[in-house]
């Protein structure tokens, strides 16, 4: 079992004729996903890697019962490339893209909602449910099936932790990169819910960082809950008011400091750790005496 | 991005909102000459990035055009919290009698842009929200409707205020709204809202700012980005193509792969004892033309005593980057310590390739945190 994909899930690449959607697209092939086909406007007809290409994604739904979708289509167009992929019946969808405006992704996150369809990102690295499925940028040989589910805002500081996971013995069921940005799909709290709920997941690592109020939306929810749990806030010493490199690490007024966050976790019995090895020390030890 | 006051009431009287009359000015003389143009008491206020300028002395009033003059002198050149004036707005000195709040912005939580409103203006309106928080009414906006009239009825007669000032409220949450949409602001607030003694309502302040995100479809914005006014540093990493870098005031030179891991070793730099001198992701690889650019950037800084590098090897394998790290070196002249992790994807022989180079190499980001903090003492 994992959240979100599995072995099952039928991806459409939007973009896949661009140089990091055909790059992308060729890694996930290879790591086993099931790429049903690839969509980009005017190259309809196509064959990339051996999968038919659509002008749009309503005809490549069509032909392929594709079920999830995967964009690597620029700024401007990453919102419409959404929208599209929910109206066509898309049920899962990931917006690699970044630099998104704000204004573009509030109607297009409502919307999806709307829908019931799920929108993972934008500006994220994907997610991946590890010896099943690969469904974005992340590089695919650190993961290692297992009981940890793993929900992160950043990527690089994924890869560390999971790397660490890994070496230490600690498969992940999957692992969710839910972007950087200020408006996204799918939050820490929604993650966290699924992983409760899904009994492959016996552990969950959660990896934060400065600015909104998702994290402590997430430690909330986990009070109480006797799942072993271990979370990271990224950027304790960041000044308010300079954005650290995502669009949504800023502390501004007071909301979203890592402080706020920590205590948040805290509260509710989640240690959070330093570096990436202290994390993972943690989380064996506490899984060894919760006994998964 | 930001923008300076008379910037930002400039974009609301182009969109109808009432402001106080006033221009902007260079030097002593022009604000003499805006003054008089004016005819009657100015205030005389410095054109500068940053909060608590009244404070510092960068607004002072001036009855007569001379007195503006003198007031412009003392303002312009002046050093606010390490910024320097180069302009001031010299504008009507009005009085007034209430002042109201009224901002926009996105809430992330809610997943959508809110616009609040308190009849207890003028000051820190975060400070409003720890002491009152029962005198700041809030409306969000509907995803893609926007806001309808009654929404923002429903807001302000909660606020106890009579009817015939709601409406002209109402009129300015309309008209800021429609300023924040038209130019993808993440902020548009007018604080104060000012009531005059003589009845008119008027933007007595306007702070805006865009979301970095978009400016590509406002190139207007361009022509009102103060160069002048941003880190040197700053405006360099730009003209390098380093679009993620934050100047901070330490001494260790931070440079890495990923926003969330940059981050990470800021703060465990700072758990060491190290003071941060800045925040760099170079994003994706490392290849030799990247990290002499972003190392000639980070040495350019005069405060940094050493380097950090923390490369994670994802998709680009650990002995690349290494080679492109030594090659990188090679093109920049290095006279401080330079301590390179490096972890990921063939790490191994990517610490032995720099290694053997002769660099100083750690596994773990503890032991370069421990590294460099100890070499920069």
């Amino acid at each position: 079992m994992s959240i979100i994909i599995n072995k099952n899930s039928k991806i459409l690449v939007q973009g896949i004729t661009g140089k990091e959607g055909g790059f992308h697209a060729k890694q996930m092939i290879e790591y086993g996903s099931q790429v049903v086909g690839g969509c980009t406007p005017g190259k309809g007809g196509l064959t990339v890697l051996d999968r038919p290409v659509w002008n749009t994604v309503a005809e490549g739904r069509a032909a392929t019962g594709a079920d999830t979708s995967i964009i690597f289509v620029p700024a401007a167009g990453a919102a419409d490339a959404v929208l599209e992929a929910a109206h066509a019946g898309i049920k899962t969808i990931v917006c690699i893209t970044e630099g998104v405006p704000i204004q573009d992704m509030v109607p297009v996150a409502a919307e999806v909602k709307r829908l019931g369809a799920r929108m993972v990102g934008p500006n994220c690295p994907g997610l991946i449910t590890p010896g099943e499925c690969k469904l974005g940028i992340m590089p695919a040989h650190i993961f290692s099936p297992g009981p940890v589910g793993f929900v992160s805002r950043s990527g690089t500081l994924t890869y560390q932790a999971v790397d660490e996971l890994t070496r230490n013995g600690l498969g992940q069921s999957t692992c969710v990169g839910i972007g950087g940005d200020p408006v996204i799909g799918t939050s820490f709290l929604d993650c966290v819910k699924m992983f409760i709920d899904d009994p492959a997941t016996k552990a969950l690592v959660l990896i934060g960082e400065i600015g909104g109020g998702q994290e402590e939306e997430a430690a909330a929810f986990l009070q109480g809950k006797d799942i072993p749990c271990v979370a990271m806030i990224a950027g304790r010493t960041a000044p308010p008011g300079k954005r650290m490199g995502h669009a949504g690490a800023i502390v501004s007024g007071g909301v979203g400091t890592a402080q706020g966050k920590v205590d948040a976790f805290m509260k509710a019995g989640v240690p959070v750790l330093d570096t990436t090895q202290e994390l993972v020390a943690e989380l064996k030890k506490r899984m060894a005496t919760a006994k998964v | 991005m930001i923008i300076h006051e008379y910037q930002g009431k400039e974009l609301m009287d182009a969109i109808g909102i009432p402001t106080t009359k006033g221009r902007v000015a260079s030097t002593p003389a022009e604000a003499k000459a805006v003054a008089a143009e004016i005819g009657k008491k100015v205030a005389v206020k410095a054109q500068v990035h940053i909060g608590g300028r009244g404070k510092a002395g960068g607004i002072k009033l001036a009855d007569t055009p001379e007195q503006a003059e003198e007031a412009a002198k003392a303002i312009i050149g002046m050093d606010i919290k390490g910024l320097k004036v180069n302009k001031v707005l010299v504008e009507e000195c009005v009085e007034i009698e209430k002042e109201f709040y009224l901002g926009i912005t996105l809430d992330r939580d809610a997943g959508t842009h809110v616009i609040m409103f308190s009849p207890m203006g003028g000051m820190d309106i975060e400070e409003v929200a720890v002491t009152h928080p029962d005198q700041i009414f809030k409306c969000h906006t509907h995803p893609w409707l926007g806001v309808q009239d009654y929404e923002i009825r429903e807001m302000l007669y909660k606020t106890g205020l009579d009817a015939k000032m709601i409406k002209q409220i109402h009129m300015f949450c309309k008209k800021a709204f429609e300023l924040y949409r038209k130019w993808d602001c993440v902020l548009t607030e007018i604080n104060p809202l000012a009531v005059l003694k003589d009845g008119r309502v008027v933007a007595a302040d306007a702070k805006i700012n865009f979301d970095d995100n978009a400016t590509y479809r406002h190139p207007e914005l361009e022509a009102m980005r103060e160069v002048a006014e941003e880190d040197p540093l700053e405006r360099s990493a730009k003209e390098r193509g380093l679009n993620n870098y934050v100047r901070l005031d330490g001494e260790v030179g931070i440079i890495g792969n990923g926003a969330g891991l940059v981050m990470g070793t800021l703060d465990i730099v700072a758990r060491e004892g190290g003071k941060p001198a800045n925040f760099l992701d170079v994003g994706g690889g490392a290849n030799a033309a990247l990290v002499a650019n972003a190392l000639g950037l980070v040495l350019s800084d005069p405060n940094v005593k050493g380097v950090l590098f923390n490369i994670f090897g994802g998709i680009t394998r650990g002995d690349e980057v290494a080679n492109g790290i030594v090659q990188g070196v090679k093109q920049v002249e290095l006279k401080v310590p330079l301590v390179i992790r490096l972890s990921g994807t063939n790490e191994k022989e990517g610490r032995a390739i720099l290694a053997e180079n002769g660099y100083e190499v750690a596994a773990t980001m503890e032991e370069a945190a421990k590294k460099i903090v100890a070499l920069t003492r």
